[in-house]
């Protein structure tokens, strides 16, 4: 804020310069204010993390853990109720997995509605474009019965399959590799390159900001998952890290502050993807294009 | 294997995709619908044809099912209120030129939309919490407001739900009426301003109907969200929607029908039921959009 001018202003502007230092005054508190909404219950999850129940349910309520202890994470990393370590493992591969599957498809399908002239072409984009509106719910019964026929049930497979074509990936990826330039192609064909090689070696690195954009979407929805591996997973073991910690929400003897450190767990590496990965998928969306 | 040449690359590149789409996605979707005339309780059972009973039931003697409906219906109306207004205001101000902490607070808003639902509504449970949350002390016993039984009483349910649902999803619509926003060419407003507009009729006049696709796609995907809210009343008041059922949800009901009770005829109606009032939903909201567009 200037507020030091050497000139006197005169009454107007004088007024007009106290109205907009109480606008921003405004403005600015209420960015605060919904941060604070915002922030603070991450705050109680980490802080509550670090509490015995006898602690979290007490008067006064404290934000902060002022008699920090670490048995909450001691006792849900040694497995005692649930095994909480495994179960985050199988969250990564159930993720990572379909995040491969997932973008594999999706730019692959992506290809061959940007680069070619192909029959059928318009219609089964219209097709998809349609089915695409058809809410997932519909779905969830006779996919089961499928997973059970198949002898899927309670498997990473199971959870894995049916998630693994996004209609809307297919979208994505046919936008981002609809404007790589055909002389590319061409000259690529000139020089002898196979139809899968001009895919691989010019399609996929020209849209690496794309798949970046489309791997965290996909990871996410994967990593926070509740529904579908609710119904495909049944033993301990095999759970993901949602169907875990909400089983032990369902103790007789909730552990609150044990699922809030699990909870706090899982969340980390999500949070932490976004803060680093954030700028790069930026910077690949403008320059992706450009380079080579 | 591509070496063939530009005839079948194409149907080469598309065919894994499609395959899947047909196993995973558009034979469940014709099944599903085949499976909603039938009766069908437990996975080994034979299935008996019952023509429209199912949805006759659904509609005429399941009072649960209107319930859900009801349920549902309130968060989407009772979250969009609160978050559609609410993300606006916050993006005008994230918008305005020389704001400093833009990015954190971009950052920090979008959080909520990135945690897990389960976590919410773990997190929850302990905001909601009658004699020892947050919500009751930090926020309504400094008002000298009494406590609220927020997950204990029936009528509060919801309105729990729907602040959920607000601290979750408005910092991401914030996000999207930016890129709107982003997206006026600021020369428009200039002009108004010239013609001498005040700021409130640039915005009434200018920015807002330019904002009506950010708005139609928002709205979109908060009906959308609504009818699949699941994750979030299941933790916060537990798989029946906690006292007289009031947190049951459209996806919760669905759940409990198909793979508690496995009712599969009778789940497969309630998905197909969800899916037309998700169409018919979208429509009615496509419709009145446009129809602000021909003022």
């Amino acid at each position: 804020m200037r507020l030091a001018i050497s000139r006197h202003p005169d009454a107007t502007e004088r007024k007009s310069l106290y109205l907009k230092l109480l606008e921003a005054t405004l403005l600015y508190a209420i960015l605060f204010v919904f941060a604070l909404l915002v922030g603070i219950p991450f705050l109680y999850m980490f802080t509550g993390s670090f509490k015995t129940n006898g602690q979290l349910f007490s008067w006064p309520v404290n934000l902060l853990a002022p008699e920090p202890t670490l048995n909450n994470y001691e006792r849900l990393l040694s497995g005692e109720e649930i095994p909480y370590l495994r179960q985050m493992g199988n969250s990564v591969v159930i993720a990572v997995s379909q995040s491969a599957l997932t973008l594999l498809f999706a730019s692959m399908v992506g290809w061959g509605f940007a680069k070619y002239e192909f029959r059928g072409k318009t219609f089964l984009t219209i097709f998809l474009l349609f089915t695409f509106a058809i809410p997932f719910q519909v779905t969830l019964v006779p996919l089961f019965q499928m997973i059970v026929r198949l002898g899927l049930l309670d498997s990473f497979l199971g959870v894995i399959l049916p998630s693994s074509v996004s209609a809307f990936g297919a979208f994505f990826m046919r936008q981002a590799m609809v404007s790589i330039p055909q002389e590319l192609l061409d000259a690529g064909r000139i020089d002898g390159a196979s139809e899968w090689g001009l895919f691989w070696r010019i399609g996929i690195p020209l849209s690496r900001g794309a798949l970046s954009i489309l791997c965290v979407l996909v990871f996410l929805a994967a990593w926070n998952d509740y529904l579908w591996p609710l119904i495909v997973l049944r033993t301990p073991e095999k759970f993901t890290y949602p169907v875990g910690l909400a089983t032990l929400k369902g103790l007789y003897k909730i552990e609150y502050g044990m699922i809030l450190g699990g909870a706090f767990i899982a969340t980390l590496p999500i949070v932490l993807i976004f803060v680093a990965g954030r700028n790069q998928i930026l910077d690949n969306l403008t320059i992706g294009a450009v380079k080579q | 294997m591509f070496g063939r040449g530009r005839k079948i690359a194409p149907y080469l590149f598309i065919s894994p995709f499609f395959i899947g789409y047909a196993i995973f996605f558009l034979y469940p979707v014709v099944q599903s619908l085949q499976l909603s005339f039938y009766r069908q309780v437990g996975l080994n059972k034979a299935p008996r044809f019952i023509g429209f009973d199912n949805y006759v039931r659904l509609v005429s003697k399941d009072a649960l099912f209107i319930k859900a409906l009801a349920n549902t219906t309130y968060y989407a109306l009772g979250s969009i209120l609160i978050i559609v207004p609410l993300a606006l205001l916050l993006a005008l101000i994230l918008h305005s030129p020389k704001l400093r902490l833009r990015e954190f607070f971009r950052f920090l808003y979008f959080t909520p939309n990135i945690t897990a639902g389960v976590v919410v509504g773990i997190i929850f449970g302990l905001v909601f919490e009658e004699q020892y949350g947050l919500i009751n002390n930090l926020l309504l016993a400094p008002l000298g407001l009494e406590n609220v039984r927020w997950l204990r009483e029936a009528r509060w349910i919801m309105p729990a739900v729907i602040l959920l649902g607000a601290w979750k999803w408005t910092g991401i619509n914030a996000i999207y009426f930016m890129v709107g926003l982003q997206n006026i060419p600021p020369e428009l407003k200039e002009a108004a301003r010239v013609d001498g507009a005040t700021r409130w009729q640039v915005f009434w006049h200018v920015t807002l109907p330019l904002l009506r696709p950010i708005l139609a796609f928002v709205l979109t995907v908060a009906i959308i969200g609504s009818y699949n809210l699941f994750a979030e009343p299941a933790i916060l008041v537990g798989m029946e929607g906690g006292p007289n059922n009031a947190g049951m949800t459209m996806t919760m009901y669905l759940y409990a029908r198909g793979f508690r009770e496995l009712k599969m005829g009778y789940a497969s109606a309630i998905g197909y039921s969800l899916a037309v009032i998700i169409l018919v939903l979208s429509v009615i909201q496509l419709v009145l959009i446009r129809a602000f567009r021909e003022d």
